[in-house]
Parts: structure tokens; sequence; C-alpha cells
């Protein structure tokens, strides 16, 4: 196996283990920090094929990566924002319990 | 493949599983941080030092102690009496099965196309630096103003209402 392959095989075990946490989960800050490997796995799929890749000093794929974690710590910030938000206001973190849009 | 490799692989992925397997919240983000090193790990393995320590300042440094306030303000860390997975967990973990199907058959049908060894880019910080404020200043500048309203917007959502006054 190359390489390459290795890496993109563990990219994909890691989205499928935080897909199955954001699925299977019932407290919402487990839900995002599934969310957050998801978005990991796939950066580490973008800085291997940066890597492996034909042109590695035009910086494409490392370019890519830093403006996602860029992107996915604003979004941790905001979503966990919310999560206290409605802790605050329904009392509960547990999605199940979550069944009702009106407040 | 070599043996640093495996070593971090196994790793981060027993990281990420322990951080969405174990019952206790606090717990599954210390998981999420090992996890977190793993990968910045698994990228100083891909000679990307700039990308592996940004890695380790933005993940490590700030997500996982937002994620450990949010359960502390949250009072997650209580275990629930009925069960940390959801009711419909067995749906959710055939369709991770699915995607992981479909993921790693794709990359083991093109594991001969894939290119099997590359010469060791030297990227240098300062290249990185020039083309952050050269062809990628748009971008750039976008995340900034992402990143500023993204701030405003968590601190805003998350500001205690006191009663009375909106």
């Amino acid at each position: 196996m190359t390489p390459l392959a290795g890496y993109l095989l563990i990219a994909a075990l890691l989205f499928s283990i935080g897909l199955a946490g954001a699925l299977t989960r019932r407290n919402a800050i487990l839900v995002l920090i599934g969310i957050e490997l998801m978005l990991n796995a796939a950066n580490l799929n973008l800085i291997a094929f940066w890597r492996y890749g034909p042109h590695p000093e035009a910086l494409t794929g490392m370019m890519f990566a830093i403006f996602s974690i860029a992107v996915a710590a604003a979004e941790a910030a905001v979503g966990l924002g919310l999560v206290i938000q409605i802790h605050r206001h329904a009392k509960t973190t547990d999605l199940d319990q979550m069944n009702r849009m009106k407040g | 493949m070599s043996f640093v490799f495996y070593i971090l692989a196994t790793l981060t992925v027993a990281g990420a599983l322990a951080a969405v397997l174990l019952k206790n919240t606090v717990h599954c983000a210390l998981a999420l941080t090992v996890a977190f090193a793993g990968l910045a790990l698994l990228f100083l393995n891909l000679d990307a030092q700039f990308a592996g320590f940004a890695q380790i300042l933005v993940y490590i440094g700030a997500v996982a102690i937002l994620v450990v306030f949010a359960i502390l303000l949250t009072k997650g860390s209580e275990t629930p009496k009925d069960g940390v997975f959801s009711r419909t967990w067995l749906a959710g973990l055939a369709v991770a099965a699915a995607v992981f199907a479909v993921l790693g058959w794709a990359v083991i049908q093109t594991a001969n196309l894939l290119p099997s060894s590359a010469p060791t880019p030297t990227v240098t910080v300062q290249q990185i630096g020039q083309a952050l404020v050269g062809r990628y200043v748009l971008p750039l500048e976008i995340v900034a103003v992402l990143l500023t309203a993204a701030m405003i917007g968590a601190v805003i959502i998350a500001m205690h209402e006191k009663d009375g006054v909106k």
C-alpha cells in the first residue's frame, strides 16, 4: 500500500468515527466533537494530497487546510455558544429531549 | 509505510474512538485532545510543519479548551441515567459504516493509481507568509472578517440576558 493510500484510509476512518459520534450521541457537545473530527479528517486529506501531489511548491492544498482550520475554529465558537444558550433555555443538552421548536 | 505512521495512526484513531465512545463527557474532551495531537503529528510526518503547529495552536489550544468550558457551563459532565447514545443509534452507526465502506472501497480501488512517493517539499514559513499576503490575500481578508463576525456572534448568542432586559 502506498503512503498516500494509508493516509486516505486513516482520514476515511476518522471521518466515519466522527460521523458515527455525531449521529449516535445524545449530548449536543458530543455531536460538535464528532463534527470537529470530520473536519479534521478532511484537513488530513488535503495535507496528504498536497504532500504527494505534483506541485507542492504551489501550496494550494496547504492553504486550503489552513483556511479550513480557521473556518472550523469559527464554527466551534458559534456552535458551543449555541449549545450554552440552548442549555440555558431548555435546561438540558440532551438532543432526544429537544423535540419542540416553540420555546 | 513507515513504522512512525502506524504508531501515529493508532494513536489518532484510538483517541477518536475514545472521544465518541466514553461515557463521561470530560473524558471525551480529553480523548479528543489526544486525537487532535495525533493529527498534528501526522501533519508533521507529512512535512507540513506550519499546518501541524497551526493544528496544535488552534485545536489543542483553543477548540479543546472551548469544549471543556462548554461542558462546565452546561453541567454536561453528569452521565445521563438512560445511556449516552441516542434512540436511533443503530441507524446512525449503519450510516457511518456505509460511508466508511464507500470511502475505503474508493481508496482501495484507486490505490495503484496513487503516486507512491514524492520528493520532500521544501516549504518555508516565509513562502507561506508571502503566499498569504500575495496570491491568497483575498481569502485571508474574508477569513479575518468571518472570524470577527463569528467571535461577535458567539458572544452575543452566549450572553446572559437579565430578566426584563433584552
